[in-house]
């Protein structure tokens, strides 16, 4: 199975890109969704390393770490507005290529998403990303943080659900 | 830098709207995209996806004393009083311990007294598939109801060519802070059993024993009643349930974790 997946967390002074992109050979990815409270962050881990989502507190600068060497870098620009910021998350590197996202922040918020590098080494390469880059651009935008929309798992009861993914997840649709 | 910009498909971008819910014991979450989430008709049509469960529980709890269900077990209401639902549902159910072969089945026999019937494996995904018919009425939205692990997605009216893509993760049933896989789907149903949130509620029919192994089976395909029954199935024997959805249901696919 082909999954694209684009994981983006950030609060106000975390930020962490990573962009794992698998095809129909990858095996079990492991994916964690960690403290709910600040907005329900999501990281994530390629296929290839094991949970690996790295934040540096420091605003501006991310460095999320797969297998990959490159480091994140950010700029603020804000010359007209100050709370709008664009960041560049760290390329990923996955067993396809390089993968890397930039946001942009405005007060506290994602308002635009762009994939900057992408893998593009086939024919097979270019037809699912051609696909898959513009729905995560538009899914970042409008999702924010939250990548995934719903958590299926064996039925939990309502005591279960205040611990529960998909609690963290209708509390950031919320 | 060489940017890739996605091309702006709608002008403004859709908004998205929870509802959340205890019912039926388990908490129900709704959630809505639209250009306008706040239209009153989405929050009113909500209001019927969960009036829908609400009446599903009180005809057929296992629960409540006052369930049709439990009146009937108890000789309390004759069969042609309660409510229809429960023929339908039994009906299901026998159809759907036929269709797999026994791996699914809603009696239960107890040591020295009657089997009991118990059709909560197959009610909860039926409940939920219906419930979501009250969405499809509604224009220009995409919906997604996740009622205690199981996931149903469509699309309202006027939405035939849109696809909205939902991102369904299946929960790690070894360590459920994680996800272990993630399933894209537009419109149809997620389902999911496994032994790690309730323990071990999940009967071998054939033995009677109940199944306490790790791990889960979920079953993707176009309707929740369905893909419920056959992920309760999986859980049983992936093997042979494999082998049967392949057979029988090829609409649906399995993914034993």
């Amino acid at each position: 199975m082909r999954r694209i997946t684009l994981w983006l967390a950030s609060t106000a002074t975390t930020l962490v890109l990573l962009f794992s992109y698998h095809t129909s050979t990858s095996s079990g990815t492991t994916t964690s969704i960690s403290s709910p409270a600040n907005g329900g962050s999501v990281a994530a881990a390629g296929s290839s390393s094991g949970p690996s989502s790295d934040s540096s507190p420091t605003s501006g600068s991310s460095s999320g770490s797969s297998s990959g060497s490159s480091s994140g870098s950010g700029s603020s620009s804000g010359s007209t507005q100050s709370s709008t910021k664009t960041y560049t998350g760290a390329a990923a590197s996955t067993r396809f290529g390089d993968v890397q996202v930039k946001i942009t922040v405005a007060n506290g918020k994602v308002t635009a998403a762009t994939v900057t590098q992408v893998p593009w080494r086939d024919h097979r390469d270019q037809e699912i990303n051609s696909q898959a880059v513009p729905i995560l651009n538009e899914e970042a935008v409008s999702a924010q943080s939250a990548h995934i929309d719903m958590v299926s798992g064996a039925s939990y009861t309502s005591q279960g659900y205040a611990q529960s993914l998909q609690s963290a997840l209708d509390q950031a649709g919320l | 830098m060489s940017t890739l910009v996605a091309p702006q498909r709608t002008p403004q971008a859709p908004g998205r709207r929870v509802f959340v819910r205890q019912l039926m014991g388990l908490p129900v979450s709704l959630h809505v995209r639209a250009v306008e989430p706040d239209r009153p008709e989405i929050e009113l049509a909500a209001g019927r996806v969960f009036a829908h469960l609400e009446r599903v529980d009180r005809v057929l709890s296992t629960w409540r004393a006052d369930s049709d269900l439990l009146r009937l077990q108890h000789g309390e209401l004759d069969a042609d009083q309660a409510h229809p639902w429960l023929a339908e549902v039994t009906d299901l159910c026998l159809e759907a311990e036929d269709r797999t072969d026994g791996l699914f089945r809603a009696w239960r026999s107890r040591a020295g007294g009657r089997p009991t019937f118990d059709p909560t494996g197959l009610v909860k995904g039926w409940a939920v598939a219906a419930a979501a018919a009250h969405l499809e009425t509604v224009a220009d939205i995409a919906f997604s109801i996740g009622a205690g692990g199981d996931i149903v997605v469509g699309v309202g009216h006027g939405m035939l060519d849109a696809r909205p893509i939902w991102r369904i993760g299946i929960e790690n049933a070894r360590d459920r802070s994680q996800v272990a896989d993630v399933v894209t789907l537009s419109r149809g149903a997620v389902a999911t059993s496994g032994a790690a949130a309730r323990g071990a509620h999940i009967v071998d029919p054939r033995t009677g024993q109940p199944l306490s192994r790790p791990g889960s089976t979920t079953v993707v395909g176009p309707d929740l009643l369905w893909a419920d029954v056959w992920a309760t199935a999986a859980f049983v024997d992936p093997t042979t349930t494999r082998r049967l959805l392949e057979a029988r249901d090829p609409a649906y696919r399995l993914i034993v974790l």
